[in-house]
Order: structure tokens, then sequence, then C-alpha cells
């Protein structure tokens, strides 16, 4: 008998193999590791893991079908609360959320909540179970801006209502960071996100690609000229910073977006692709978060030595757990404590090396983590023939600036209330990374079906 | 899908398309750029807006192919369709968006250099649409690489020819024409546009600092997504650094480090550039132009 403190271990590629590939790192669970896994559910009457998820999802509800083998009941309990489950169970930050409230985890592991979420959905989709089309068009047109997961939660759900839902997307594809930014080794694309943006589709969204909003048509247009009764404001935080340090220009010096965009979304790992990617040889990540880890590991899978820069120490990596523990095992190199000082650049305008400082901990900062402060005399170089700045990311200014009467605060994002995603502005609502800041997944999620939610109120008002 | 509904040779190996794409023919201006992706496989390469028709919602493209992309691009017919085409990025050129009594009181100098003839025309047509003749230098190497001439002429002022080898028009380059109509002829000017291949651009700066003339260039750096997600576009203006796709592409040109900008272009580019990436990695420039090598 398996022991019951203990989660049922899931099927990993080796890292010496996964190294070298782009297939996806975790394999999941079986119909028997599932069943096994969702046996250890407690099915608590007063269940605190349900408190944990941003979107409510009903978790021993679902978990108590898988027990049973009822797949596709245990897919539409889930149905209820999220549109995007094969995507959360895979990339939610879990042990902070979910399984971070789950009683198992008082004396022993918590539920494996997100890997049977992640055998549910994929269950579905393997076995063509589809989310159904409304009966009934209530013949109200919505316009939604991006197609990360709040603007497809969103979509997904006023279709459901009987909305006549459009998504403009900037990009050639739809999924947002999803398709941008998250590696096909942690959320394959064809399989997983193509899929799931289908799921929305067959809810009878729309979904126009190549249109910019702010540039190629502004909100006020939606509204006045082409008929939408409200817009929401899904377009993420993808403006990237840059450190500011001598050397940032030269060649060789890359925004993780970027890193990632000629990767995943531009598919630059494949030969029969166009977009070229500069590798290279030796590669220092800066930063922290799951995009450093996620650019790291792009970078080790393309054949470099890999360095994470990262100024505080381990414990305050602000990247999932999970991640980090596959990037060591995959042979990424860890520099903590050290902070990049200046770029080094050779005369053709190559990165050559970066000058790096030690770091120590002080006394907490305005955010509670202790401050990193150079230790005087500590400098030294590290030869490099790449550096990609994961410092970070913003709300991009492009709609907030042509959208008149749309407030933002001090950090360029758009302000909204939070349980019903309204703006300052009538008929518009917004949500997710362009009201949050960078977040997660099913935070985005969440603001997306709030703000559903407050344009249906809002709409039934008028 | 976007489709191609005329393509044509304007001389030598420059290309033009007229491409149906309503949405960006309805709202651009002059200065603005587009992205197109050919095909599932292909990259996102930025063309300039060269003039568009908002009742047919055209817009018309001026290419001229470097790389393998730029030649499949070429290769294209009309009838056939870009799979992607999004529009339009970027600001428009200041002169569309200042009052237009503060542009009227301006004497206007267009420098178009190559394919830069192509952005240049709309802008001096937007300027004749509206009550203003801009004088243009074109430069260009040779006589057969001229490229519209006779349309610039119907919305310009004067229209100055020059080429590198004095095979027609002036002789010389455009700085050296620059030089002759203020300092020789007597012209006067209060700002200076200038289009065309960064080096060119570049010079064209230094001799108008000198003759304490502003002038504005249009940025071509490497782009990806034109949203100002990447920033690959990234450039040094003054003291700050801009994204080219969201900021510009048009700058003070006399505040733009060329040379930085120039390095960085040359990244997946230069011969240089491939060699080292061929040697460093083998195979990553799968671009297979045949040129470089980079891709054997
Ligand atoms: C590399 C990386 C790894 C991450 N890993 C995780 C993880 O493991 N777990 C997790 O929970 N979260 C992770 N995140 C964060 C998570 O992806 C985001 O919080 C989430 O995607 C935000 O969703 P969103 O819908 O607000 O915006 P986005 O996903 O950013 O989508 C916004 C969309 O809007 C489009 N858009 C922007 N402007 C316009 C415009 N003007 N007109 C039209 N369209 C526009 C964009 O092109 C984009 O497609 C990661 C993020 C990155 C970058
Ligand atoms: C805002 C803007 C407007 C432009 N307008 C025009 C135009 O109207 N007509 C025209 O002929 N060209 C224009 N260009 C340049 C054009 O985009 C490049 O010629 C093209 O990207 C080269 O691609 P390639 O694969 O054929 O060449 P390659 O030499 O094979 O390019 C290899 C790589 O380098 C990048 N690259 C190389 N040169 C450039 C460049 N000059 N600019 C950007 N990326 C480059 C490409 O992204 C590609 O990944 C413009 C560029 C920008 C940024
Ligand atoms: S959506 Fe995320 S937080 Fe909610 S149950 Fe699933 S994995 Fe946990
Ligand atoms: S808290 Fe844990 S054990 Fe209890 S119902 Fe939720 S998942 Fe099951
Ligand atoms: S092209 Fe990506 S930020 Fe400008």
């Amino acid at each position: 008998m398996a022991d019951v403190l203990k989660k049922v271990p899931v099927k990993e590629q080796d890292p010496k193999v996964r190294a070298t590939n782009f297939e996806e790192v975790c394999l999941g669970y079986g119909k028997e590791e599932a069943v096994e896994e969702a046996n250890r559910c407690l099915h608590c009457k007063n269940a605190k893991c349900i408190a944990g998820c941003p979107v409510s999802i009903n978790i021993p509800d679902f978990i108590g079908e898988v027990k049973e083998g009822k797949f596709e009941e245990a897919y539409k309990v889930i149905s209820q609360s999220s549109a995007l489950p094969a995507i959360c169970g895979r990339v939610c930050p879990q042990e902070s959320q979910c399984e971070g409230k789950c009683i198992r985890g008082i004396k022993g592991e918590a539920v494996s909540i997100g890997k049977l979420e992640r055998f549910v959905a994929d269950w579905a989709r393997e076995n063509g179970i589809k989310p159904e089309a409304p009966s009934v068009k209530n013949g109200h047109k919505i316009a939604v801006i991006g197609s990360g997961p709040s603007g497809l939660t969103c979509a997904g759900d006023l279709a459901k209502m009987g909305y006549d839902v459009t998504i403009f997307e900037a990009l050639h594809k739809a999924g947002g960071v999803l398709v941008y930014g998250i590696p096909e080794f942690r959320l394959p694309k064809d399989d997983v996100v193509a899929k799931e943006v289908e799921n929305v589709k067959a809810l009878g969204v729309k979904i126009e690609t190549n249109v910019v909003v702010g540039k190629s048509v502004t909100i006020d247009d939606l509204l006045k000229e082409e008929g939408f009764e409200a817009v929401f404001i899904g377009s993420g935080a993808g403006l990237p910073m840059f450190m500011g340090i001598p050397g940032e220009q030269a060649k060789g010096v890359f925004s993780a977006n970027e890193y990632l965009t000629r990767n995943n979304l531009m598919k630059a790992f494949r030969e029969d692709y166009d977009t070229p990617i500069a590798k290279g040889k030796k590669v220092a990540v800066v930063g922290g978060g799951n995009v450093a880890m996620d650019a790291a590991r792009t970078a080790l899978r393309l054949g470099a030595e890999v360095h994470i820069v990262y100024r505080r120490s381990e414990a305050e990596l602000p990247a999932r757990k999970e991640e980090v523990h596959h990037a060591k095992e995959e042979g990424i190199i860890f520099d903590l404590l050290t902070n990049p000082k200046e770029i080094l650049v050779d005369e053709n305008g190559f990165v050559k090396g970066m000058t790096c400082i030690r770091m120590e901990l002080g006394e907490p900062d305005a955010s509670g983590r202790r401050r990193p402060v150079e230790i005087p005399g500590s400098e030294f170089d590290l030869e490099l023939d790449t550096v990609i700045m994961s410092l970070g990311t913003s709300p991009n200014p492009l709609i907030s600036s042509t959208t008149y009467g749309l407030d933002t605060n001090k950090r360029k994002c758009i302000v909204a209330e939070e349980s019903t995603g309204a703006t300052s502005k009538d008929g518009v609502y917004a949500g997710g990374d362009a009201v949050t800041g960078a977040a997660t997944v099913i935070l985005a999620m969440g603001a997306g079906k709030a703000a559903a939610k407050g344009i249906d109120e809002y709409i039934k008002a008028k | 899908m976007y489709k191609i509904l005329e393509a044509k040779i304007l001389a030598g190996n420059i290309y033009e398309m007229v491409v149906e794409a309503p949405r960006v023919a309805n709202r651009c201006l002059p200065g603005q750029f587009i992205i197109v992706k050919l095909d599932e496989e292909a990259e996102r390469i930025p063309l300039t807006i060269c003039d568009y028709d908002r009742e047919k919602g055209t817009i018309t493209i001026v290419f001229q192919p470097i790389g393998a992309s730029t030649y499949k691009i070429a290769a294209m017919k009309a009838g056939d369709a870009f799979m992607d085409f999004v529009g339009p990025l970027g600001t428009p050129s200041e002169l569309c968006t200042e009052p237009l009594e503060e542009v009227k009181k301006k004497k206007i100098l267009f420098v178009a250099g190559g394919v830069g003839t192509a952005p240049v025309y709309p802008q001096v047509k937007w300027l004749h649409e509206h009550g203003i003749d801009a004088d243009v230098i074109i430069g260009s190497k040779t006589k057969d690489l001229v490229i519209l001439e006779e349309d610039m002429k119907k919305v310009a002022g004067n229209v100055y020819v020059t080429t590198d080898d004095g095979s027609y028009g002036r002789s010389g380059m455009v700085t050296k024409v620059i030089e002759d109509l203020i300092n020789e002829e007597g012209k006067t000017y209060d700002l200076c546009i200038s289009i065309g291949p960064m080096i060119m651009m570049k010079f064209c700066c230094l001799t108008t600092k000198k003759l304490n003339l502003p002038t504005i260039v249009s940025m071509n750096p490497i782009m990806v997504d034109g949203t100002g997600m990447c920033g690959a576009c990234r450039l040094i203006v003054g003291d700050e650094v801009k994204f080219a796709c969201v900021d510009g592409p048009e700058f003070d040109g006399h505040k733009v480090d060329f040379d930085a900008a120039m390095k960085r272009q040359t990244l997946y580019k230069t011969e240089e550039g491939r060699a080292l990436l061929a040697y460093q990695e083998g195979d990553t420039h799968h671009g297979g132009c045949g040129h470089c090598g980079g891709d054997k």
C-alpha cells in the first residue's frame, strides 16, 4: 500500500534527456495513478482548498468523480468554474493556492490537485469532450481585447450567457503569454493551448487576430462605430524592463520576452521556421522569476551553458519551487546574491562578458524581503556571449494612451474594480495583468470571469 | 488572409505591392508601418506604408529583397495572399499630427535614399493635399534604381535627383546636394526629413547638424512583434532607450545613436554576424538565403 502521506509520484522526462528537447517535462498521471491520488482526498466538508483557488473550482466534487472513474463528470464540475483546466493544471502555482490550503498538507503532502485537474482536462480532450455552445443568443455584441487567459475566460463566459463576442488580438496567434511566453516544454502549444482556444471558439466566440487596439482601431471606435455595447480589456503586461547598465545595447542582449517570443511564438527552435535566434553558447539570465526560469531552460535546450544571475538568495527566488527544482535538475547554474554592473562588449559590438558584484542581505525593505546590498570590492567578470534580461514587465500604454477617460495608476496599470472589472469609463471593463501588473494565469482568469459577470449586469441594467 | 491585388517591379530589384487590408487603410497615416507574415513558418517583417487608399481599403508596400524572407515575399504574385498583415504600427509622422498652421510656416526638405523614396512619397503627398509643397532630394546608386520620380514630381515642390555614379541627375551623395542647395543655391529650410539606409541617415544628420537644420529620421531596427513587447527594436535617442515600434519609427536624427543602432541591426544580417552565428552554433540562421553560408 502506498504511503497516504505522500503524493502519487508523477512521471517526468529524465532531466538529461529533456535538457536537449522541447517535449513536455511532466508526463502527467495515467488513469490508475489519478484514481489512486484522488483516493487521498478526504472530501472535506469545509474544503479549504476551494478557498485557495482563485476561480473556486469545486475541488472535492471533481476529485470525488475521479475516485469513481467518472472523468467526464469530473470535467463538467471543473468546467463550471474554469475554461482552461488543461492550462491551469500545468502552470498554476498550486503550492501557494489550492494545494497550499489542503488539509492533507498539514501532516504530509497536499493532494495533487493540479495534476488531477490536468489529468481530467487531458482525458476530456483526448476523448473529444467539448463544452456546449449556448442555444440562445441574446444579440448583444461585446468586444474583448487580448486573447490571453483573462480575455479567453471573459469571452467564454459571456458566450455561454448568449453574448455575441469578438476577441481582438494584436499578434497573429491567440493565447497571449500562453503562446508567446510560456515554453512548449511546460505547456504544449498545439496539443493544449490551441485546443483550449478551439474550445472557446466552439462556444461561438470570434477571434480577429492582427488587430492592435489603439492603432488598428480604438476602443471609442469599437463602441461608437462597430456596434459593441461593452469592451473588456485583457491586454496583459507585456512591456519589458531593462537595467540601464552600460553595454545593454550590445548584440547578444535580449529581453526574456524577445528570446521566448522568437522561440515559442515564432518557433525559432524548429528548422522549418524562418525566424532566427542567437542561441548563445554561454548565457546569463538576469532575474529569478518564472520568466527567468523559462528563458534559462529554453537557452539550455538550445545548447547553451546557462547561469541564472539573481541579486537575492534562493529563499527569495520568486519563481515556482517546481520550476526552480526542474531547472536545477537540468543543469542550470545559479549565481545567487550576484548583481550585474556592466555588460562587456567586443570590438564588433557582441557581448563578451558581464561584470557582476556579490551581494549580501541587509535589512528588510518595503516588500518585507531582506534588501540586497553590494559587498564592496567583490566585482568579478563572467565570460558570456548572451545576456537575457528578465527583470519584469509593465502594462503597455498603447490602449490607455488612446482611450479617452480611462484611468491608470502610477504603475501604468488600468484602474478597475476587483469584483466587476469596471473601469473609470462607462461600458469599459478590464482585468488580468493589464490591471494587476504581471501576475498569474489563474488570477487573470478570475478577473476575466468577474468582468464577464460585471458586463452582463451592465448590459441587463441598460 | 490579406490578398495581394497588384504586384510589380518598380525598378531593378525594388518591388511594389498593393494589399487588401481595410482595417489598416482605414486608420493609417504617413510615417507608420505594417508587419507582414507570409505563411505559418515565416518571419514577421516590418515594412513602411508607402501609400494607402481608404476607400478601396488597400495599402501599398515597396521593398527590396535582401534576405530569405524578403525574397520569399518578392516571389508572391497578384492574387496570392499574406497570412498576416498587421498595422498601422508606430506613430504617424509629426507633420500629420501637428497643427496645420505650424506646418505651413515651415520650409521642408525631404531626403530620400534608395528604397526610402517609397516611404517619403506618402508624406510629400499628404503635405501636397494639405496645401504644402515640400522639396525632395532622391538619391540612388545609379539611374536604373531611381523610383517614383514622376509620382513625386506631381506632389512635391522641387525634386532633385542624384546618383552616386552620376549616371542620372546630379552626381554624388545626397549630403552633397543638401550642402549645395543651402550653401550654393540660396535655399533655406526649417526642417529636414531623411529616410533611407541607416548609413545615409547618419551622414545626412552629420551634415544637417553643421547646417543647424533640424532633422527627422525613420529608423528600421530589427523587430519582432512591433507592439512594444519584445524590446528588440530598442535604440538610444538622447540619453533614453526608446522602442522604435511604439515610440517611433521617426526620431530626432540629431539625437539618435546611429553607430549603436547600425551595429545592432547586423546581428542576424551581416556576413560577420552570420559567420559568427554559424561559427558559434552551426545552423541557427536557417534563412537559407544562400549568400552568406551561415545556414550551411
Ligand atoms: C515566460 C512567462 C512564464 C510564466 N509562467 C507562469 C506560470 O508558470 N504560472 C502562472 O500562473 N503564470 C505564469 N506567467 C504569468 C501569466 O502568464 C500571466 O499572468 C497571464 O498570462 C496574464 O494573462 P492576461 O490575459 O492578463 O494577459 P496576457 O496573457 O499577457 O495576454 C494579453 C494579450 O493581449 C494582447 N494585446 C496586448 N495589447 C493589445 C492591443 N493593444 N490590442 C490587441 N491585443 C493586445 C497581447 O498580444 C496578448 O496576446 C508567466 C508569464 C511569462 C511571461
Ligand atoms: C519600421 C521599419 C520599416 C521598414 N520599411 C521597409 C520598407 O518599406 N522597405 C524595405 O525594403 N525594407 C523596410 N524595412 C526593412 C525590412 O524589414 C528588412 O529588409 C527585412 O526585415 C529583411 O528581412 P530578410 O529576412 O529578407 O533579410 P535578412 O538579411 O535575411 O534578415 C535577417 C534577419 O535580420 C533582420 N533584419 C535584417 N535587416 C533588417 C532591417 N533593415 N530592418 C529590420 N530587420 C532586419 C530580420 O528580422 C531577419 O530576422 C523596414 C524595417 C523597419 C523596422
Ligand atoms: S485552477 Fe489552479 S488554483 Fe484552482 S484548483 Fe486548479 S490548479 Fe488549483
Ligand atoms: S482540502 Fe485537500 S483533502 Fe480536503 S477536499 Fe480539498 S483536496 Fe481534498
Ligand atoms: S519590435 Fe518588439 S518591442 Fe518593438
